[in-house]
């Protein structure tokens, strides 16, 4: 028994160790640039793929394999430095949150291009030369790679630990990474910091990943499976502290190792627990320190001008499209219509918490999907028809915002948005895994719209009405004193609260507000498409919220509306026509990215106010 | 009496900022709260505003203990801030600075409905112009300068027309002839409306020119108080002020 | 690199059917309506499309159904069942194709089947397993091709059955397709062998196992007996920590779908011995029916046929059949037709057949073992296990799918 736990543990440690370098990577880059960078994963997989590449050209025997090994994480770096370089260096000073979409353009690209390169087929990797088999402690085998592996992570922190206190470079990482305010004074130096950061921080990446090559087998997927994993890692850890992220990916590996002994059913959602645990205990992470000065980082928010008469002009030009001409569209045309009525209410109820809020969050499509869940739980259990159902979509949403908000206005920045992406996963997996009332992952069926909905056109406008007005609702609440009270405390929680505001409420009640609007739009997605599944409180669903309103534009009124509408059509169109939709789409996302760095709307506020 | 300190405490960490720190304040009155760097000013008015907690000690308003309230409580009751560095809402336009401490004090900032562009303008700009601020009622806040970021500062703490005043270093980072015209336009107005100020400052001419009365700390014990005639003249205040820590400790 | 080339044939095939006119005159070519996770699960789906697109050629070649070409529609969900119906929707309403088929997901396939439910259209269901599709959610608008769950685990319960191993423990992916699997396996194999006995259970998450604990979570349980139902880099980094730790030694392995190409080949020279699966022998059968598939495929894509490619030929016969046997393409007429349905297979073996009962085929799969020859991973000792001998009678049947 005793030697079984023993070894469980140690397997737990090697996980840990492949978990850490990609997390220390991340943490890295986020300290110095604070650029959410979800194109860490991408890296991963490219790294895992070249040392593929390498090592089985390269002769065999140690120079081929460790070399190989060694080559591919350099050359990860360079494609760091080119990522940094030709993207994200032009947009540093976009809004918080913007290079996200940049780097979520990298990872749709790298997706296709490695399919194109590496074909559809998982590859296999040779193991390591010397370390092919095991070893036995107490009677049990272990192998010697996993035992390897166990002593890589701390040999990397380590180095990395000299890396950082022993140079002049590393003294200027670790001061930028303390006070924000640093890089600033750095001036000219500040180029070459953060290109050396992301090359380090990319060749990590590439090291996680070449490394798994005698673990696991490379496949398509890789990115996507780390990427989540890593940043819960490198949040639990404290953003930015390396030996946080250490400490973190330990007690991942521990309770993963363990925890399905216990709870084999555990492991879809057991991570984001942990965290979940973590944030609400300690805000700021396990080592992770609050800002320095939350007052000095305060990025200025520019105020919401008026709409130009141009502008208010194609607003009403759009709303009236929308209204008129659909009698005239077929079916088809109207299930794109509805869907985009329903994204833009979806993107508006999370801009409402980011923009006037300032609180980004990355599960918001937990309650879009709840509400889904919330109408199509009553159809399934109580045969409700879709009035009743529709009614208890907000509700339901708007429970599990009470609930969670409560806990996640109470953090800050990406603490708060992780926060949001833990009960996100909560909720997911509860839909995936209670098989009983949910269906599990196939869903419940036969959410129909009644009667006299069911016709496409009918549909399209009771989704318009419902959209529209609740949208309506949302931007009135911006310019009311509430809207004006949450902007308040985005601003100046100081001032906020030194003159009455009791800056939690507001911004609960908010996050309330948002999770009732995203509700609805779940409620009428969920009749549109006449079947409910876990896929729509998934992480991609969060992710398109957050690109639809970044697309936008943050810091204007109508950025979530011009965005919703920008990206469910682009998606749409090159889905349906384009094999490779993925690359092109990436390749638009960055075309975007790179030429309106504030948003859709806000450049064409800044069009409009220029020929004004 | 407007504020009556009993007795504060505070330590971090076992460092003694705060050590038996009392003081009144009467309506109308000045009372400036000064020492060197260090010296605990900073707690002290945090404690009073709510921001930290006093370890021992009571803080009475008009009366009300209200030790230990969070800072949006102390302001209901009656207390007004202004900040060291300013701290306004950015995003906002001045007169919408002014116009949410009103909204706050009239407890509206929960109505989802009526836009705020509709709101009688007449009361803030009222306030703004009591600090000569209103031609720049339009102007967002964010791009203001920093003698006029007081002023606003100024116009949203009388909002709620509060019975004290705390300020933080109220004329920090101003040009020499702002200072004196913001400590001139406080006084008036402290005297006009009966409110009790109390500030810090590190401008001994401001100071001295304003106060009505003088508190000095050092290491968060109070050594000297009166008027300023009292205080120039206090050797320990000399020394403090003068000399260097070695002659201090070595008495 | 014959990968892309491969992609970029089927691309051209795509781009044929799109520069297609879309309005139809009654008697233009017969559209299909294909919805699959194209980008999420290439590794199954490029081979797929591959013979689909073979399949249609031959039937265009030989002069289509009754003078008519057929045509399809390709489209890609992405694995996200929401995508799936909107597809559905665009196909239905805009491309004006006369019936809809695909799926390698199962919720992608139960969301289409919902849509062809409510929107009264013809849904041939190629890929996915779930036995809900044709039963617990069944409707008459969907038809379904492969085995599903239950019969592949009826066919292995049935080795199982004849095994020593009294103690087993089970490992799944986390969700429907693994659970169900366990509880089936379970089922059946107590029924069969009321005294074993499972001692552990593992549900590694869908892409995402961590292997090495995984692996030593079962040992430590100490089975004779292992039931495996992980696939694709799951199954590759189980095998992989489970080689290496011993866990595989002394012990029966039994595993759903571990003998298809798709998921032996990229295990090369480590793929396990002795382990008892279902699967597709495409090197070593060599009934008249299939050498002139596999002949046919080589030719035309330089590659041999993986099982995807066989589900997807199957499921262009299979509408072909029926459209010759409607006669037309109103969906009455076509369900009519598809009920009972009769038609030949790439295996080559026994006709298959659409039950009527619950619209499921009855196409098979083949129960060998695994080795190693020639540093690779084949199937030996298998055989073909028709479809119709693992489902249930048909009065479970009727229990076990809605009626009327």
């Amino acid at each position: 028994m005793f030697e079984n736990l023993l070894v469980q543990g140690l397997s737990g440690l090697a996980s840990a160790s492949s978990l850490f370098l990609v997390a220390s990577g991340l943490t890295v880059i986020f300290g110095v640039t604070r650029i959410v960078n979800f194109a860490h994963g991408s890296l991963y997989m490219l790294g895992a793929y070249l040392a593929w590449t390498l090592v089985t050209n390269l002769p065999r025997g140690h120079f081929g394999f460790w070399g190989g090994v060694l080559a591919a994480a350099l050359i990860v770096g360079v494609v760091g430095v080119l990522i940094e370089v030709l993207l994200l260096r032009r947009i540093y000073k976009a809004p918080e949150l913007f290079q996200l979409l940049a780097t979520f353009g990298v990872v749709l690209i790298v997706q296709d291009l490695a399919l194109m390169i590496w074909g559809p087929q998982d590859l296999l990797g040779p193991r390591a030369p010397g370390l092919r088999g095991a070893t036995e402690i107490l009677g049990v085998r272990f192998p010697l790679y996993e035992l390897f592996l166990i002593f890589v992570g701390p040999v990397v922190l380590g180095l990395l630990w000299l890396l950082f206190h022993r140079t002049r470079w590393g003294t200027r990482v670790r001061a930028a990474t303390a006070d924000r305010e640093m890089v600033g004074a750095l001036g000219v130096n500040q180029r070459l910091l953060f290109t050396t950061v992301f090359f380090l921080g990319a060749c990590l990446a590439g090291l996680g990943g070449a490394l798994q090559l005698p673990r696991e087998s490379v496949n398509l997927q890789m990115d996507l499976a780390i990427i989540a994993e890593a940043f819960v890692v490198v949040v639990i850890g404290g953003l930015g502290s390396l030996p946080g992220a250490f400490l973190a990916a330990l007690l991942i590996g521990q309770m993963q190792a363990f925890g399905i002994l216990i709870f084999p059913k555990i492991t879809l959602v057991l991570a984001f627990l942990v965290m979940a645990v973590v944030l609400i205990l300690r805000p700021y992470g396990l080592l992770g320190r609050p800002p320095a000065s939350a007052h000095a980082a305060q990025v200025v928010e520019p105020p919401y001008p008026p709409p130009s008469p141009a502008f208010r002009a194609l607003g009403l030009a759009t709303v009236a499209v929308a209204l008129l001409l659909p009698p005239f569209l077929g079916d088809f045309a109207l299930i794109v219509f509805t869907e985009i009525a329903i994204m833009v209410l979806f993107a508006a109820s999370l801009h409402f918490i980011m923009g006037p809020g300032g609180m980004a969050s990355f599960g918001h499509a937990a309650y879009f999907g709840l509400g889904a869940y919330g109408a199509a739980l009553l159809v399934k259990h109580v045969a409700a028809p879709m009035e009743i159902g529709l009614l208890a979509a907000p509700f339901a949403a708007g429970l599990a915002g009470v609930v969670f908000g409560w806990f996640c206005v109470r953090l800050s920045g990406v603490y708060a948005a992780m926060l949001t992406l833990a009960f996100a996963q909560i909720a997911w997996s509860a839909a995936f895994q209670w098989v009983e009332l949910t269906g599990g992952d196939n869903g419940i069926l036969g959410v129909w719209p009644s009667d006299w909905a069911r016709n496409k056109l009918a549909y399209y406008y009771l989704a318009l009405l419902l959209c529209l007005g609740a949208t309506l609702l949302l931007r009135r609440a911006i310019m009311a004193p509430f809207g004006y009270a949450l902007r308040a405390g985005r601003d100046s929680p100081l001032r906020a609260e030194a003159i009455g505001m009791d800056g939690f409420r507001i911004r609960w009640v908010a996050f309330i507000l948002a999770a009732v609007a995203a509700g609805i739009a779940g409620g009428l997605f969920a009749y549109a498409k006449g079947s409910v599944f876990p896929t729509y409180m998934a992480i991609p669903r969060s992710v398109d919220a957050l690109l639809m309103v970044l697309l936008g534009g943050v810091q204007t009124l109508s950025g979530p509306i011009v965005g919703a509408l920008a990206y469910t059509w682009i998606h749409e169109q090159l889905m349906r026509l384009f094999e490779l939709w993925r690359l092109l789409l990436g390749a638009v996302i960055l075309l975007l990215v790179l030429f309106f760095p504030q948003g859709l709307a806000g450049a064409a506020q800044r069009a409009a106010e220029k020929r004004a | 009496m407007t504020l009556r300190v009993e007795d504060l405490h505070k330590s971090f960490g076992g460092v003694q900022a705060v050590a038996g720190v009392s003081l009144e304040v009467a309506a109308g009155e000045l009372v400036a709260l000064i020492g060197p760097n260090g010296a605990g000013k900073s707690t002290c008015f945090n404690m009073l505003n709510g921001q930290l907690r006093p370890d021992r000690g009571r803080v009475v308003l008009k009366g009300e203990d209200i030790t230990g309230l969070p800072p949006r409580a102390v302001w209901r009751r009656g207390v007004g801030r202004t900040f060291q560095i300013t701290a306004t809402f950015a995003s906002m336009s001045v007169l919408e600075n002014v116009q949410m401490a009103l909204l706050s004090h009239r407890r509206r900032l929960f109505d989802l409905w009526r836009p705020v562009a509709r709101e009688d303008p007449a009361e803030a700009l009222a306030l703004l112009a009591r600090v000569g601020m209103q031609a720049q009622a339009g102007r967002p806040c964010g791009v203001l300068a920093y003698g006029d970021l007081k002023r606003v500062e100024l116009a949203i703490a009388l909002a709620n027309a509060p019975a004290l005043l705390l300020m933080d270093e109220p004329t920090a980072g101003m040009a020499p002839a702002e200072r004196v015209a913001l400590m001139e336009l406080t006084a008036r107005i402290a005297r006009d409306s009966g409110i009790a100020v109390l500030f810090t400052e590190h401008d001994m001419d401001v100071v001295f020119a304003h106060a009505d009365r003088i508190l000095v700390l050092d290491r968060g014990r109070p050594i000297a108080e009166g008027r300023p005639a009292e205080v120039r003249a206090d050797a320990r205040v000399r020394e403090v002020y003068l000399g260097t820590g070695a002659t201090h400790g070595g008495h | 690199m014959t990968m892309t080339l491969r992609r970029r044939t089927a691309l051209l095939g795509a781009a044929a059917t799109l520069a297609a006119p879309t309005v139809q005159a009654q008697e233009g070519p017969i559209r299909i309506g294909e919805i699959n996770s194209y980008s999420a699960q290439p590794a199954f789906l490029v081979p797929y499309r591959n013979a689909w697109m073979l399949a249609q050629e031959e039937v265009n070649a030989a002069g289509g159904i009754n003078g008519r070409r057929i045509e399809t529609v390709f489209r890609d969900d992405a694995g996200r069942p929401e995508d799936a119906v909107r597809h559905a929707g665009e196909l239905v309403n805009s491309e004006r194709v006369h019936l809809l088929a695909g799926a390698f997901l199962s919720h992608v396939g139960l969301a289409i089947a919902d849509y062809a439910n409510q929107n009264r259209r013809l849904f041939v269901a190629s890929e996915p397993l779930t036995d809900a599709l044709v039963w617990a959610r069944g409707n008459r608008f969907t038809f379904r091709l492969r085995p599903s769950t239950y019969m592949q685990c009826a066919m292995l319960v049935e080795e199982a059955a004849k095994l020593p191993a009294r103690r087993w423990a089970t490992v799944a992916p986390n969700y429907e397709y693994g659970q169900s699997a366990v509880r089936w396996f379970k089922e059946l194999l107590t029924r069969a062998k009321p005294d074993v006995q499972f001692v552990a259970e593992q549900f590694p998450a869908l892409g995402r196992i961590d292997a090495g604990a995984t692996v030593q979570a079962l040992a430590g349980a100490n089975p004779e007996g292992i039931f495996n139902v992980t696939f694709g880099a799951d199954l590759t980094n189980f095998v992989r920590q489970g080689s290496t730790r011993g866990l595989f030694e002394r012990r029966r392995v039994v595993s759903l779908l571990t003998g298809e190409p798709e998921y032996l080949d990229p295990l090369g020279d480590e793929a396990p011995e002795n382990w008892i699966v279902t699967g597709y022998p495409w090197a070593e059968l060599n009934t008249p029916g299939h050498v002139r598939f596999r002949d046919a495929y080589r030719r035309r894509f330089n590659d041999y046929p993986r099982l995807g490619s066989v589900v997807a030929y199957d499921t262009v016969t299979a509408i072909v059949a029926m459209l010759r046997r409607a006669g037309s393409t109103d969906t009455e007429r076509m369900i009519e037709a598809m009920r009972g349905l009769r038609f030949p297979t790439a295996f080559g073996e026994a006709e298959v057949e659409f039950r009527a009962i619950d619209h499921q085929s009855t196409l098979g799969a083949y129960v060998g073992r695994t080795a190693l020859r020639q540093g690779r991973g084949v199937m030996v000792d298998w055989r073909y296990a028709d479809g119709r001998n693992y489902l249930p009678s048909d009065e479970v049947v009727r229990t076990l799918r809605p009626q009327g």
